[in-house]
């Protein structure tokens, strides 16, 4: 019962947390994106602004639309989106579902806000939603590849190395893959560094992956008739998302903790792992979304499977293989 | 409906050629150009015009047109606001006296904010945007008497 209780808590504040913490980080991303345009920008907590104002504006449903679905996929994916961040560690936080869930359930449950997107679009009865939810199929269908092969050369590195239970998320913590292998592993741990890098904005669909939105071909794509409250929602659950993927790939190959190193405990230790926690989702975030989305121009959808499948895919199997022959080397040894 | 005063912080625009000859929707898209910078004010264009708050049509009313702006604006949630840039879309101009205009657009739909000019300046575009938030707090004042 009190663990019910504690979940249900955790879940709330978790929620709370993670929208604020997803807006304000969406606020910082179109602020240096203006910055690197050589404009002002809007102020940090205009992504705030913009969802209050959507919240109180008129939903508009669609004659041509299945109002059921059309209205419950914004609330399926926010509400998948926070699932998500329940399995996730947060600093030194432990996650409040921690002992139910290992990384293929993330790897599934990552899918869900795009699905919800899908049939969303589907459900909104208009060809250019169509059109955006085929594209936003294709692109899941593309990014899946490289971010499983991530996952899984990570987690067999791990299980040759005689770590018990390599698919759990605290043993990815605890056990930073960097210190495992070696230096060929560094190798490929870097390459897959670069994979991770490009999934995180296809997953997100932000410029160059934007294909299933393009505002100015399919005018908002699967968001096309969407409007106020659900746009609103929509909007919340995407930035979830951007923490709960960021997250997740700090986990797979960045996942230090600073109270490590120094040795501190307690409520200082809490402190110091959140905010460093915090600036490496910044960090992940600018790199891998902001960056790439001022520097590029948007890919057709078969440019975005070619990039997916051909390149990155082909640089997991170099990592993968180039994995394999450091575990043999380090077990030879 | 509720107004909040978020209202005048995000101002969403969709921009809508009702048979301009592409001077204001020039001019429209240099008042975006990074030295006047109105997303400084939360000021957006979307691709969609259920996503806007404020419908921004250039350009004199063809007869092709009529039935598509009439749908354009039926299309976009409340509350909302009509905004037309330049002298055509105000009077007709000098396309007035032709064989295939409906007329302005205010003989189409209602319109709230006037940006003469052909074509109007950046700074005119501005301004009309300023005047169309003050036109939501005006809504906003009323809506809470």
């Amino acid at each position: 019962m009190n663990q019910i209780l504690l979940a249900v808590v955790g879940t709330i504040f978790l929620a709370i947390f993670a929208i604020a913490f997803g807006l304000i980080l969406s606020g910082i991303d179109r602020r240096i994106v203006a910055r690197m345009q050589a404009r002002v920008g809007p102020p940090l907590l205009q992504p705030f602004t913009d969802v209050q104002k959507l919240l109180a504006k008129q939903s508009i449903i669609p004659a041509n639309a299945i109002p059921c679905l059309f209205n419950t996929m914004p609330i399926v994916a926010l509400a998948s989106a926070i699932t998500i961040l329940l399995y996730l560690p947060f600093g030194s936080f432990a996650p409040v579902l921690g002992e139910f869930g290992d990384v293929i359930l993330i790897l599934y449950l990552l899918t869900i806000p795009s699905l919800a997107l899908i049939i969303g679009g589907f459900a909104s009865g208009s060809p250019y939603a169509t059109i955006g939810a085929q594209r936003e199929m294709v692109s899941m269908i593309a990014y899946e590849l490289p971010l499983t092969i991530a996952v899984i050369a990570i987690v067999w590195r791990l299980m040759i190395a005689g770590i018990h239970e390599p698919f759990s998320i605290l043993t990815l913590m605890q056990n930073p893959v960097w210190s495992v292998v070696g230096p060929l592993g560094i190798i490929a741990l870097f390459i897959l560094l670069v994979m991770m890098a490009w999934v995180l904005p296809g997953e997100l669909s932000k410029i160059p992956f934007d294909s299933p939105e393009a505002e100015t071909e399919l005018a908002g794509g699967i968001l096309v008739e969407y409007s106020g409250r659900n746009l609103g929602l929509f909007m919340l659950s995407q930035a979830v998302k951007m923490v709960a993927i960021s997250t997740f790939g700090i986990i797979l190959l960045l996942p230090w903790n600073l109270s490590q190193f120094f040795g501190i405990s307690g409520i200082i230790a809490w402190i110091t792992d959140t905010i460093i926690f915090a600036l490496k989702v910044l960090f992940v975030m600018t790199v891998s979304v902001t960056i790439i989305r001022t520097t590029m121009a948007r890919f057709r959808i078969t440019q975005i499977v070619g990039l997916y499948w051909l390149v990155l895919g082909g640089l997991g199997a170099i990592a993968m293989i180039l994995m394999m022959v450091d575990a043999f080397f380090c077990e030879m040894i | 409906m509720k107004l909040t005063t978020s209202f005048n912080r995000s101002l969403w625009v969709f921009h809508f050629n009702s048979g301009s000859c592409n001077g204001c929707d020039i001019e429209i898209v240099a008042s975006l150009t990074p030295r006047y910078d109105p997303e400084r004010f939360g000021v957006k264009l979307v691709g969609s015009p259920r996503h806007a708050d404020v419908l921004l049509v250039t350009g004199p009313v063809t007869n092709q047109m009529v039935d598509r702006l009439q749908r354009i604006y039926a299309q976009m949630p409340e509350p909302k606001i009509v905004m037309v840039v330049g002298t055509c879309a105000q009077s007709g101009g000098v396309f007035s006296t032709s064989y295939n205009l409906a007329g302005p657009v205010d003989q189409i739909i209602s319109v709230d904010v006037y940006v003469p000019g052909c074509a109007p300046r950046p700074e005119a575009i501005i301004q009309g945007v300023v005047t169309a938030i003050a036109k939501f707090e005006r809504l906003h004042g009323s809506a809470k008497q």
